[in-house]
């Protein structure tokens, strides 16, 4: 009875935590600037929510049914493979579009070199000016030389 | 070659997965066991061409000290970009820093890359086709120097030492 209780208590506890995780990460994504700090978000603030809920359901289902559950973890390596791997791509994909990124940012960009850059470049979306504060990659080439 | 490794090309990754099999099944029935089998020596054979060479892992004890190093790297990544999310008064600084890379393993690289992804403040976005530098975006930068150290004593070492190149 009283070790019911207890993983019930502790089954609880993870899935309000994996809850909360889940919901701040995503708020991450409202509250974050631009493009890359929006990456953040789901590649770190999203695992251990996802996490929290698998170890609530190993523990429930080992609990309820008497026998080890322990294919979640499958789901755990599958998303520790794909996350940061769709982060990857996403990242890649935001520098090939030249994608605005916040004016506080630190560090430069390198240039990205022509194997990096594929046989035709992306075509970028026209897009009407933000009223200040962001800048693309090209308009600050621009500007640093002088034009 | 002897006779056995070329049945079993890859014997970790048949071994990973013969244990996938038994846990998508959830079950340890014979007919089961002989069907895992069966599909962990297969696939690798059919799927060797597209292969690279796999890197021996020469202390398997280290790299389990990595992989939980790594967990527990990533629960603290989670809550430190929470409070981030959390504190909007605190602007972050973000920052793109190019690290230059010294294993050249290509299985090594890729586990540097997703390390870094699911650690700390933290992306890789781009990786030179030549191997010698991941551009990573970090969310809140205070010292390039340090944070690009930090990442090679903490990551990239040990992976030197598991995989010896």
């Amino acid at each position: 009875m009283t070790f019911n209780m207890i993983a019930e208590a502790a089954v609880s506890l993870l899935l309000v935590l994996g809850g909360l995780f889940a919901f701040v990460g995503s708020l991450g994504m409202l509250q974050f600037k631009d493009f890359f700090m929006r990456l953040h978000s789901p590649t770190k603030g999203t695992t251990l929510g996802i996490g929290c809920v698998l170890i609530a359901s190993m523990i429930y289902f080992s609990v309820s049914q008497r026998e080890p559950h322990v294919q979640e973890l499958l789901i755990t390596l599958f998303l520790f493979i794909t996350a940061p791997v769709t982060g990857h791509m996403l990242a890649k994909t935001g520098l090939h579009m030249h994608l605005r990124f916040i004016t506080g940012t630190r560090g430069s960009l390198p240039e990205l070199m022509d194997e990096d850059v594929g046989q035709s470049r992306v075509a970028r979306p026209l897009r009407p000016k933000p009223p200040g504060g962001l800048k693309t990659r090209r308009e600050q080439l621009l500007k640093s030389r002088g034009r | 070659m002897t006779p056995i490794l070329r049945f079993l090309p890859a014997p970790m990754l048949s071994l990973i997965l013969l244990v996938t099999w038994l846990l998508m099944v959830r079950s340890v029935t014979l007919g089961q066991l002989l069907l895992g089998v069966i599909l962990a020596i297969g696939i690798p054979l059919l799927t060797r061409q597209f292969w690279l060479p796999f890197p021996r892992v020469k202390h398997p004890l280290k790299l389990f000290r990595f992989l939980l190093c790594v967990l527990g790297d990533i629960v603290v990544a989670n809550l430190h970009v929470s409070l981030l999310i959390l504190t909007p008064k605190r602007e972050p600084h973000p920052g793109f820093v190019e690290y230059p890379l010294q294993v050249k393993d290509r299985l090594a690289i890729t586990l540097l890359a997703n390390t870094i992804t699911m650690t700390p403040g933290t992306v890789s976005t781009n990786i030179r086709l030549d191997q010698t530098s991941l551009l990573i975006h970090v969310l809140d930068m205070k010292d390039e120097q340090k944070l690009i150290k930090e990442i090679h004593e903490r990551y990239e070492r040990p992976l030197r030492e598991i995989f010896e190149c």
